[in-house]
């Protein structure tokens, strides 16, 4: 099977997507003529492939970027546009929330937008907090969108293509550092259902729901705490919103035990919902209070030492897990 | 309203002292880019670096029109800006090691400069999020009645954002002291002026708020410097905002990922003839105000300054990992 990082996988659902459906165009800074001439990166030689009628460039106007997808879903495109990091969605937010979120509703179900808003996020290259800044839960808040983070490259292409075709508008978060961690993608078109949770790892002693990046960081902890007799089920979420609460509560119902992972800052995160969920509707085969392993509350810092305690570890899973089993 | 093209430098009376200080404060920042570059590859600095050379008249000559007590907000280009306002090249080059003897204590990097002291309000990696900020300290200055003027550096890029457009209508409607600079390079990452601006003519957005706007030389320091001066002079005079479009160029990449393939290389070498640092370097020989020993002797100081910037930042300390949470909220008490 062929080896791709997440952005190549990103690419090669595009690639199909625009081949099969002449409404799909992509739109962003830099995603036709980009500083970088690396394959690993997510639009890479699309614009040679599809020409700047398909791919555009635009001016560094993210509130227009946003919009212009509004305007093109709700008359028949199928726009899918990049916000290059996720702290510039808050210049995109307006059209976002405001307007892809909600002119279905507002409208009474008369209008569709079928867009995707596709971000880079995740600390680890030492940028400082205005390009590192995880805010999925900003956006999983806002009835009206869906929220995909993909921890694979495979799970990348499968959920982006689904994300294309899907009738709503869809974010779709990436982590940059994945872009550079190949992984087997499978070579032939195929889709994966958004809010659909995957269990990356069986287990029976406790489970851990993570997503995006952290999964590898779950998996890691998983080996370790296998070599000390304790199992771990690893949850991947794939898609925040739709929540697969089914795959959650089945697991956790199996273990007793939840931890939920995540890189994003601690208060108002995602790990508060799952934990909410499991305590509405397993309480009663719960064993343990639940833990969150979160990245704490402060901007991420530039400097490399403290921007590697901030990115929870392996370690910091592992002793979150240890006290509750 | 006026919307002047570049103006002649003129070839008046230049005092030697200042001279020299102007090619020394470019000269300065040249090396200390030099060395970021170096040190990024040799992994001391991680994260996104931007380099300014070739468009360091720009910075030199905005900020000598500058009192310390005025406002300063920049870009993430913005050592040398920092450097030149009184940053010391130790801190910055600390602050970008991460160390806490930086100028932001490590926690913004080579993006996030930041010094109270010189009232350098930033480096900011958002484009165009330093425009309303200095909005907003002119505006203070303006109600608590001081002379100062806020001056805010941001690229052509910048210009497609929605911030800049509120901002100068702002700034404008109430005669808020601000000296808007464009530093015109051409590109805004991979991407040239001529795909990101149906009016390419920058100077004419400024028109269209009603502020004053000159395009001016920006490989030449002492235009650069004259047009400054003359448009903080109106500015403190309480006329309201002006603008100043720097039309300059970058000479290396627009970070330290970047191939390059958006321009080609004999346009760069056609800029490079204008490099500010060589024409000024021959102006000022040609004027017999310059010779051999004083350049030698600015590039000795320089390149001292340097080392001992390089050595004190490989001094530094980390920040210990407790102190994580400090400074997300303040420290004080309700005043
Ligand atoms: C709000 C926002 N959007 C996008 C970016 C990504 N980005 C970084 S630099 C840059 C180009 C800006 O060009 P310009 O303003 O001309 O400044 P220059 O780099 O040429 O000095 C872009 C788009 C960003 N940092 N902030
Ligand atoms: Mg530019």
């Amino acid at each position: 099977m062929q080896q791709l990082g997440m952005g190549q996988a990103v690419n090669q659902a595009l690639r199909e997507e625009m081949q099969r459906d002449s409404r799909v165009f992509i739109a962003g800074e830099g995603v036709g003529v980009s500083i970088h001439d690396s394959p690993m990166l997510p639009t890479a030689g699309l614009l040679g492939e599809f020409g700047p009628g398909r791919v555009k460039d635009t001016p560094v106007s993210e509130a227009a970027i946003a919009g212009l997808a509004v305007g093109a879903a709700a008359a028949g495109l199928r726009p899918v546009v990049e916000i290059m990091f996720n702290p510039f969605f808050t210049l995109a937010s307006d059209m976002i929330v405001n307007h892809a979120a909600k002119l279905r509703y507002l409208s009474g179900g008369k209008s569709t937008f079928p867009l995707v808003i596709r971000m880079k996020s995740g600390a680890g290259f030492g940028a400082g907090c205005q390009h590192s800044h995880n805010l999925e839960a900003w956006v999983a808040h806002c009835p009206g969108l869906k929220v995909i983070m993909p921890s694979t490259p495979a799970d990348a292409k499968g959920l982006l293509k689904a994300a294309i075709r899907d009738e709503d508008p869809v974010i779709f978060i990436e982590d940059m550092m994945l872009y550079f961690a190949p992984g087997p993608v499978p070579e032939e078109p195929y889709l994966i259902p958004i809010g659909k949770a995957e269990v990356k790892r069986e287990g029976s002693d406790v489970t851990v729901v993570t997503w995006s990046k952290m999964l590898g960081v779950a998996m890691q902890a998983a080996a370790q705490l296998a070599e000390e007799g304790i199992d771990v089920e690893v949850v991947d979420l794939r898609t925040l919103v739709p929540l697969d609460k089914e795959t959650i509560l089945q697991s956790t119902r199996k273990t007793g035990r939840l931890v939920v992972l995540h890189e994003a800052s601690r208060t108002g995160g995602f790990a508060g919902e799952i934990c909410a969920v499991v305590m509405e509707e397993a309480f009663g085969s719960m064993k343990a209070p639940f833990r969150r392993v979160t990245g704490p509350d402060i901007p991420v810092p530039a400097s490399p030492p403290l921007e590697r305690f901030y990115i929870p570890d392996a370690t910091k899973l592992v002793a979150a897990v240890k006290e509750i089993v | 309203m006026k919307t002047k093209s570049t103006r002649k430098t003129k070839a008046a009376a230049l005092d030697r002292d200042h001279a020299l200080y102007l090619l020394r404060s470019m000269i300065r920042i040249r090396r200390l880019e030099d060395k970021c570059a170096e040190l990024y590859s040799a992994m001391k600095i991680r994260g996104f670096l931007h380099l300014y050379d070739g468009e360091e008249a720009v910075a030199v000559g905005v900020l000598e029109a500058l009192t310390r007590d005025d406002a300063v907000v920049a870009t993430y280009r913005e050592h040398g800006h920092a450097l030149i306002r009184g940053v010391s090249a130790g801190c910055i080059l600390a602050e970008m090691y991460g160390k806490q003897e930086g100028c932001s204590r490590g926690r913004g990097g080579s993006m996030h400069l930041f010094d109270d002291k010189t009232h350098f309000y930033g480096g900011n990696a958002i484009v165009g999020g330093g425009l309303p900020i200095a909005v907003g300290l002119a505006l203070a200055d303006k109600m608590q009645n001081r002379p100062n003027v806020t001056c805010c550096f941001f690229g052509d890029g910048a210009v497609a954002e929605g911030e800049f457009h509120e901002s100068l209508n702002l700034a404008s409607l109430w005669k808020l002291p601000v000296l808007f600079v464009c530093e015109n390079n051409l590109y805004a990452m991979g991407t040239a002026l001529k795909y990101t601006q149906a009016v390419m003519d920058l100077a004419r957005k400024a028109a269209s708020y009603d502020i004053p706007s000159h395009a001016v030389d920006g490989m030449d320091v002492l235009a650069v410097e004259a047009a400054a001066k003359q448009a903080v002079e109106a500015v403190r005079a309480g006329e309201g905002p002006h603008f100043l479009e720097c039309r300059t160029y970058r000479f290396r990449a627009h970070s330290m990922f970047d191939a390059e393939l958006y321009r080609t290389k004999a346009e760069v070498e056609e800029w490079k003839k204008r490099c500010p640092i060589e024409t000024f370097t021959q102006t000022l020989k040609s004027r017999g105000l310059l010779s051999e020993a004083d350049l030698e002797k600015i590039e000795r100081d320089v390149e001292g300054e340097i080392r001992e910037a390089v050595a004190f930042a490989e001094a530094c300390t980390w920040e210990p990992v407790e102190d994580l949470t400090r400074f997300v909220y303040s420290e004080r008490r309700m005043s």
